[in-house]
């Protein structure tokens, strides 16, 4: 009976369940913008890398380098905090995604470009040897090849990130850890807690399902 | 009369830094020839067939197709000239991801601008000319090594080439599946293509080809008739390639 007090205690959830459901709004909307400017950036950047130029090249390698090895928590506090020391204030949401976007980025940069040198030389010829051109080789030939390859990596890492907006709950973003854990204080009951986990289980499982569903769609025998 | 030449390299020379890899090679191959290139390997026979659609660079001399000065070409411009240049390689190369019927028709619908149907009928008809029709869609991991490089081979004649080029188009095959890929490439020859080919299938050679090339240490050491090459050797360099080629050395 005590550990159904403690954790599922049913009038603190009734209490709080619209709260907790605006939060999930939040965390989802967040989650979908991150992954798709993530991957989107990540993915742009891979495609520039191919193309050999050193000037590139360069920026893009420490950008990529910089955002897997800097814990994120630590750039959010810095966007938040420090920034409006230089005049420069941004919302909670938008620090956020600013830097979560970027280091999915910088994961999805290198798995995609992991991808792309994986292809033996010859596909590159063989489309160049038909007469297409790079950008025609890139984008029919060597692309969709790599982002078979990169799609299991690519979502264990865009779940991990989007886990991480958890993390707004120390710069008062209202997602669904923040909205919980105020309630968990409110309350004094650990079932806002609870709920939070029953909600990022309710957000991510069917992600991981529809995972397994887009690598099946994708794969062919080798 | 003396047919024009289709393809002719001048003077080409190939170096990888400090390293010659082609010294001064010059070859004619006329419309509708069969020129066979032999020699052990590393003797610049394969860098000679990418130097003749640019996928190699060449450090100097040029090379024309039909007239037309491809070592002349802007990188930007080579795409419309590779058209032109047939290229089959040791390794396929088929695209992975992509139906055999699509392998054919993708860079006539990129490249050539081809309307899609009139892309896939090419395609069909390309892939019937190897004897894969009934193929049109499979995936290429389906189809054995044999049959993946006759798809090649219809994927470089479904743009029209003026010639063809083939880099040891068997030499990743097992032995038995050697002979349809050949039996396509004496088809070819007898409908009247343009064909360098790289390659040690000698008896091939002897059989087919109208003239035989011997390289060695980037040089072409030897030029002549299958019968003269094979038959008669000039230098000690062909007498021992040829002695160590029949033990099944090389």
């Amino acid at each position: 009976m005590r550990f159904l007090d403690t954790f599922f205690d049913g009038a603190v959830m009734a209490r709080y369940l619209p709260d907790l459901i605006s939060a999930i709004w939040v965390t989802l909307y967040l989650a979908v913008v991150i992954v798709a400017a993530g991957l989107a950036l990540g993915l742009a950047l891979a495609c520039l890398r191919t193309l050999g130029s050193k000037w590139l090249n360069v920026p893009i390698i420490i950008f990529a380098d910089l955002g897997r090895a800097i814990p994120p928590l630590v750039v959010i506090l810095i966007f938040y905090f420090g920034l409006p020391g230089l005049g420069i204030t941004l919302s909670g949401q938008l620090v956020i995604v600013l830097v979560l976007g970027a280091v999915l980025a910088a994961f999805a940069e290198e798995i995609f470009w992991a991808g792309l040198t994986s292809l033996s030389a010859g596909q590159w010829e063989a489309g160049r040897a038909t007469g297409l051109t790079f950008g025609q080789t890139l984008f029919s030939i060597a692309l969709p090849q790599a982002v078979r390859l990169a799609i299991p990596p690519l979502v264990n890492r865009a779940l991990a990130i989007t886990k991480m907006t958890a993390l707004g709950s120390v710069i008062g973003v209202k997602e669904i850890l923040a909205v919980s854990s105020s309630a968990q204080s409110f309350s004094g009951s650990a079932t806002p807690l609870t709920m939070a986990a029953l909600a990022y289980l309710a957000i991510f499982i069917p992600v991981v399902i529809a995972s397994r569903l887009i690598e099946r769609r994708f794969s062919w025998s080798i | 009369m003396v047919k024009p030449p289709v393809l002719e390299i001048a003077g080409l020379e190939k170096r990888f830094g400090d390293t010659v890899v082609l010294k001064n090679i010059n070859l004619k191959v006329r419309e509708g020839e069969l020129v066979f290139v032999i020699g052990p390997s590393g003797s610049g026979k394969s860098t000679m067939l990418r130097c003749c659609n640019r996928l190699e660079e060449p450090t100097s001399g040029a090379i024309l197709v039909e007239d037309a000065k491809i070592t002349d070409i802007a990188r930007r411009d080579l795409d419309k000239m590779r058209m032109k240049v047939g290229m089959v390689f040791q390794g396929f190369h088929l695209y992975p991801h992509m139906s055999v019927l699509r392998n054919v028709m993708l860079a006539q619908i990129k490249a050539l601008k081809r309307p899609k149907d009139e892309a896939e009928t090419r395609a069909r008809d390309m892939l019937e000319r190897v004897g894969l029709s009934e193929k049109a869609d499979a995936m290429p991991s389906d189809l054995s090594g044999g049959q993946q490089q006759r798809v090649a081979i219809a994927r470089a004649l479904a743009l029209d080439p003026k010639v063809m080029l083939f880099d040891e188009p068997t030499s990743a095959l097992d032995p038995e599946l050697v002979g349809s890929v050949l039996k396509v490439m004496k088809d070819l020859r007898r409908e009247g293509m343009t064909m360098l080919v790289v390659s040690h299938e000698m008896a091939f050679a002897r059989e087919a080809a109208d003239r035989v090339i011997f390289m060695d240490g980037g040089l072409v050491v030897e030029h002549g008739s299958p019968e003269q090459i094979f038959g008669d050797p000039q230098t000690d360099r062909l007498k021992a390639f040829l002695s160590r080629v029949s033990q099944g050395a090389e």
